[in-house]
């Protein structure tokens, strides 16, 4: 008998190991198949790179500006761009170049974590009320009805006005209007995996909800959450800068590249490099997170197009 | 038809009850006493509970609300805390100018989204297509800010062609307006190829195709027309973002509509108005999201029997 049992786990942990290694080798074949899809988008490669350099700009860019952001230069005050200043310099004489690369981390840094919070936010709630439906679902979706009432920005500038302005406050407002789109989308992914024959045959294994819900459904929703993800990164950004823009964001002294450009709006007949400079940068920053999005949801998902 | 309707409209009452909830705790949610924020910082004890005395402060929530929705009723939204003009009578002297900037942009930007749509995915895969497409793309990631004040620094400073601010002319409208409709143009330049390219792949289109049809025929009366359903639903959504825009755009251009009114009266701390516009906004977009479903229904009677 204790053979046969030996026998039998044998058999099992063969079986286990088979499956795993199956499972590992249909997973890197996958990946495999993803990355050569996503290379022949061109242009979202060439975005991919931009966003890489635009990471590294906001993690070392700061030490490797040639001027401090606050370094004042009254002989060169409104300079046009030059050898020694390459994107000019602003009404105090500081480095225009040494401000927006001061300015990534501060820039970048709000973006990328509103839509992290509001993602995680925005997604619990989704699956939630995908996976039980009735009053939750009621109550989410009713929340989300709300808060897309207020277009855009306007909901933003709400939740500025209540706090006050400050880029701790930008955070949380784009955070905010980020939650309802999450929401939606998830709630939708849900409902399409929870019918799943391996939703069902986890459930009657008896696994806890939680189990289905975050080990089982979520996998099976992870492709929307990334394609959105991406796509919310480049209106993040956008909507922080116009906040910083109107006043209302980041202090106008900081080199946030949305102030940056408020205070060059002062001097557009004189020095409109203040405005072009900073402006482009925004501009080619958003370009590189939607391009990027567009491919990885072309490749994931070719019908939506 | 008139049961799509009415159903429709029965159903934005609850979502706008919801609203005026959300809007009506705006004074609620404002972080310590709302009574205080509202008197200023040097305002004395007094100041306060007259404060208090004059928004119903003391009174409970409820009937604090109930009085908020009788106001709303008779278009008594309080009065401004920095001129006190009525907020009612604030909003709707802004009004025009706001509705002027959306037409302006409406104008030419979802002809010329629709247009670019439809011609890239007619020629889909070549260079039309990419150069469409990556207007587009470029459209949607332009900050309308920027924008503005490149354009006014190159036509008005530059050229001297368009003036710089206000709205005193049709050419004062030209440079807001080309700010408003980028967006709208550029996404609906997406949708409308998206959509056009789902409707050529459709059997009808085939169909008309083997029946030996003009390929311009079979395109613009089987597939171009099929392919507006699904682009009155964006546009709608985006006429209801560009009252959003117009924040931006009338602070870039000093025209003194609801967005910049908005952007006065936070800096103001001017609840009360911050409140009413906040309302008026969300209406006009809750409307025009009701218009667009009506008209969804008119075009596709399908979504009516639903």
């Amino acid at each position: 008998m204790p053979n046969t049992q030996n026998e039998q786990v044998k058999t099992d942990t063969s079986f286990e190991e088979n499956y795993i290694d199956e499972n590992v080798s249909v997973k890197t074949n996958k990946t495999k198949e993803f990355i050569k899809k996503f290379m022949k988008r061109k242009t979202a490669v060439a975005a991919f790179f931009v966003m890489c350099f635009l990471l590294l700009m906001a993690l070392f860019g700061p030490s490797l500006a040639p001027y401090a952001p606050e370094a004042y230069d009254y002989d060169n005050i409104l300079a046009g761009p030059s050898a020694s200043h390459l994107f000019g310099t602003d009404q105090y004489g500081r480095d225009i170049f040494s401000r927006i690369l001061a300015g990534t981390p501060l820039t970048l840094g709000v973006s990328l974590s509103s839509v992290i919070v509001g993602a995680a936010l925005g997604t619990v709630l989704g699956l939630l009320a995908g996976y039980y439906g009735g009053w939750i679902e009621m109550l989410v979706m009713r929340g989300a009805d709300v808060l897309f009432s207020f277009p855009d920005i306007l909901l933003a500038i709400a939740i500025v006005a209540l706090l006050g302005p400050g880029i701790v406050n930008v955070f949380i407002a784009v955070a905010v209007f980020t939650v309802p789109s999450f929401a939606r989308i998830m709630r939708s992914a849900t409902l399409a995996v929870k019918g799943s024959l391996y939703v069902e045959v986890a459930r009657s294994l008896g696994c806890k909800d939680g189990r289905i819900l975050f080990v089982h459904i979520f996998p099976g929703t992870l492709q929307s959450l990334i394609v959105n993800f991406t796509m919310r990164i480049g209106s993040a950004i956008m909507a922080a800068s116009s906040l910083s823009f109107l006043g209302f964001g980041a202090n106008i002294a900081d080199p946030e590249w949305g102030a940056m450009l408020s205070l060059g709006r002062s001097y557009l007949s004189t020095a409109p490099h203040m405005v072009y400079l900073p402006g482009l940068v925004i501009f080619i920053t958003v370009l590189a997170f939607n391009l990027f999005g567009d491919g990885l949801r072309d490749t994931l998902d070719p019908k939506i197009k | 038809m008139g049961r799509y309707i009415a159903r429709r409209l029965l159903e934005t009452i609850p979502l706008m009850l919801i609203i005026s909830i959300f809007v009506f705790m705006f004074i609620h949610l404002i972080p310590g006493d709302p009574a205080r924020t509202l008197a200023g910082v040097e305002a004395t004890p007094e100041e306060i509970e007259a404060i208090r005395e004059e928004f119903g402060l003391n009174d409970p929530l409820l009937k604090q609300y109930a009085d908020y929705m009788i106001g709303l009723f008779k278009g008594d939204m309080g009065r401004s805390l920095k001129s006190n003009i009525p907020v009612t009578e604030l909003i709707w002297s802004r009004f025009q100018f706001t509705i002027q900037l959306v037409c302006a942009g409406l104008v030419w930007a979802p002809f010329l989204g629709i247009f670019i749509g439809v011609m890239c995915a007619i020629k889909r895969g070549t260079w039309v297509d990419l150069g469409g497409m990556f207007l587009a793309i470029c459209g949607l990631s332009a900050p309308g800010f920027w924008l503005g004040l490149m354009g006014i620094q190159f036509f008005s400073v530059k050229m001297g062609m368009l003036p710089s601010a206000g709205l005193e002319s049709w050419k004062s409208l030209v440079l807001p307006s080309l700010v408003m409709g980028t967006g709208i143009m550029a996404t609906l330049a997406r949708y409308s190829r998206s959509s056009m390219l789902e409707t050529l792949r459709e059997d009808y289109v085939r169909t008309a195709r083997a029946k030996g049809q003009k390929e311009s025929i079979v395109m613009f009366r089987h597939a171009f027309k099929n392919s507006l359903i699904q682009v009155v639903t964006i546009l709608g959504l985006q006429i209801g973002g560009l009252l959003s825009g117009s924040v931006i755009t009338e602070n870039i251009f000093s025209i003194p509509g609801m967005g910049r009114l908005l952007v006065d009266s936070i800096s103001f701390r001017d609840y009360p108005v911050i409140q009413g516009l906040l309302m008026i906004f969300a209406l006009q977009y809750v409307l025009i999201n009701l218009v667009v479903d009506v008209l969804y229904g008119v075009i596709n009677p399908k979504i009516r029997l639903d």
